[in-house]
């Protein structure tokens, strides 16, 4: 398996830590017949005694549900044959199993939840529930360790499903073969909006993530576009779009919007200069470090503006006496950044021309 | 240090899911209430403090790769940012104390910038 040749150990802590939590949303997640074991040793309530405490020697089990005609009766345990053994001694291994099983039944559906039997257990303190299927038949048995179990099938095919698509992605420029390939990504940002402020930058970060992009170089795209996003949403009138394209050896994006324009480029790149309002300076923005940020993090940078030009409109009105007025700004408005990354030959986005990065596990 | 020896120490109440914390040693700590400064000053793997608990918070921590965020003051965050947050991965921490305070005691504990 290819892999990165820096962070790789980083990242897995960092899933590592995400677990936890997965795990819990697995189990509301996982049914209780994902898990179960379906091939369950049972017995009759004709069953002898003596029958039942060789079945359990042999197949090394301690419990078995007894089963009358399909119909789940009773469960058969351990103890109860040492509770036989104790009544009466040797004779009773003569007896039949339905003078010792317990019939108070604890069972989970198929269906359920595996945090449902989680409950029963800590619940019940048993060892092994019961499982029943919707005709109320017998359908299995689940312990914690078939839980256990389940969890970290389910947790390592989580894992395994983003490293196929990270995987998937990463071999993208080397298995389409062009003579320029390109991938392009396209958002619109709407203005004012601060509930999604920052979701096209962090899907961008993960795109460049899964396509085999260094870390680093990853982080500081992010950075970069959600600047220019959130000012897309703070001082662009109809927000903006943002258009990313990837080559194996750079990402240019492109943010654009159709005003109000920045009135002089060079102050606006001042660090602390802010044209924010006091109600978006209380979220915390306004503080003039944006385009500072942007700059820090690019290879190149292009700000391009035109600001609003005037333009009035003028049409009579009755007789020529009055004049309706209309002072829109003139159309091409705008502004348009242009944002460069170059990748190293070492970080390129196709295999092939690396150094390094194809070393085996 | 952990994250969780730092949330027993200062006392922090987890508002977003449980996760290993001791599995997590932040590196450093930043403190601003400026997005944009965050963005140039907070380092991966470092704390934040703020007392902004608006829902952007979350990008910003997210997009750092922070390992968590002290919201001071007690000022609470919407539910809907909590929901974020879950879903980011990013971990919120309240404490009514001020941020000055919180620096002063992670300062206390051997936290430097970062
Ligand atoms: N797309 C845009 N359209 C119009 N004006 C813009 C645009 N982007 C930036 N500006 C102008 O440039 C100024 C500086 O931008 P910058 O991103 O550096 O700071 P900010 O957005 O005001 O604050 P911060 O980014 O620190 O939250 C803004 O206040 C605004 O006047
Ligand atoms: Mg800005």
């Amino acid at each position: 398996m290819a892999q990165l040749p820096l962070s790789e150990q980083d990242m897995l802590v960092d899933r590592g830590a995400g677990f936890i939590t997965r795990a819990e949303e697995l189990a509301y997640e996982l049914k209780v017949e994902q898990v179960m074991t379906r091939d369950v040793k049972t017995v009759t309530p004709r069953t002898l005694i003596i029958d039942v405490l060789n079945l359990f020697r042999e197949a090394r089990i301690s419990g078995a549900p007894v089963v009358d005609q399909d119909r789940l009766v009773g469960v058969i345990s351990i103890e109860d044959l040492i509770r036989a053994l104790r009544d009466s001694g040797r004779s009773e291994l003569r007896a039949s199993v339905s003078d010792y099983m317990t019939t108070r039944l604890v069972t989970v559906n198929v269906y359920d939840s595996i945090i449902e039997a989680l409950k029963l257990f800590a619940k019940t303190k048993l060892g092994r529930l019961l499982v029943v299927d919707r005709a109320g038949r017998l359908a299995g048995i689940i312990t914690k360790g078939d839980i256990t179990r389940g969890l970290l099938n389910a947790l390592q095919r989580d894992i395994e499903t983003e490293e196929l698509k990270r995987y998937r992605a990463s071999h993208l420029f080397e298995d389409i073969i062009s003579d320029r390939t390109s991938l392009i990504l396209r958002y619109h940002i709407a203005p004012r909006d601060f509930i999604n402020g920052g979701a096209a930058s962090s899907n961008i970060k993960r795109a460049l993530l899964r396509l085999g992009a260094n870390p680093q170089l990853a982080r500081r795209c992010g950075v970069a576009v959600y600047e220019a996003e959130m000012n897309l949403i703070i001082h662009a009138t109809n927000g903006g779009d943002i258009e990313v394209e990837i080559e194996p050896h750079q990402i240019v994006i492109h943010v654009t919007d159709d005003g109000p324009g920045i009135e002089d480029i060079e102050q606006a790149m001042q660090p602390g200069f802010s044209t924010a309002p006091p109600e978006i300076r209380e979220l915390g923005f306004g503080a003039g470090m944006g385009l500072q940020n942007i700059k820090r993090s690019v290879d190149e940078l292009n700000i391009e503006s035109t600001p609003a030009r005037p333009r009035l409109i003028m049409k009579p009105k009755r007789g020529r006496e009055e004049w309706e007025l209309s002072r829109e700004p003139a159309p091409g408005q705008g502004t348009r950044l242009t944002m460069k990354f170059f990748l190293q030959a070492d970080q390129s986005l196709e295999r092939h021309s690396s150094t390094g990065r194809e070393s085996a596990e | 240090m952990t994250l969780q020896e730092i949330i027993d120490r200062l006392n922090l109440t987890v508002l977003t899911e449980k996760k290993d914390f001791t599995a997590i040693t932040p590196s450093g700590v930043y403190a601003s209430d400026l997005l944009s400064c965050v963005m140039a000053g907070a380092h991966r793997r470092g704390l934040w403090i703020t007392l902004q608990s608006h829902v952007n918070i979350v990008a910003v921590a997210a997009l750092l790769d922070l390992s968590a965020v002290i919201i001071t003051e007690g000022s609470t965050p919407e539910p809907d940012v909590i929901q974020k947050a879950n879903r980011e991965e990013v971990t919120l921490l309240l404490t009514p104390a001020p941020t000055y305070t919180v620096a002063g005691k992670l300062w206390e504990l051997g936290l430097r910038e970062g």
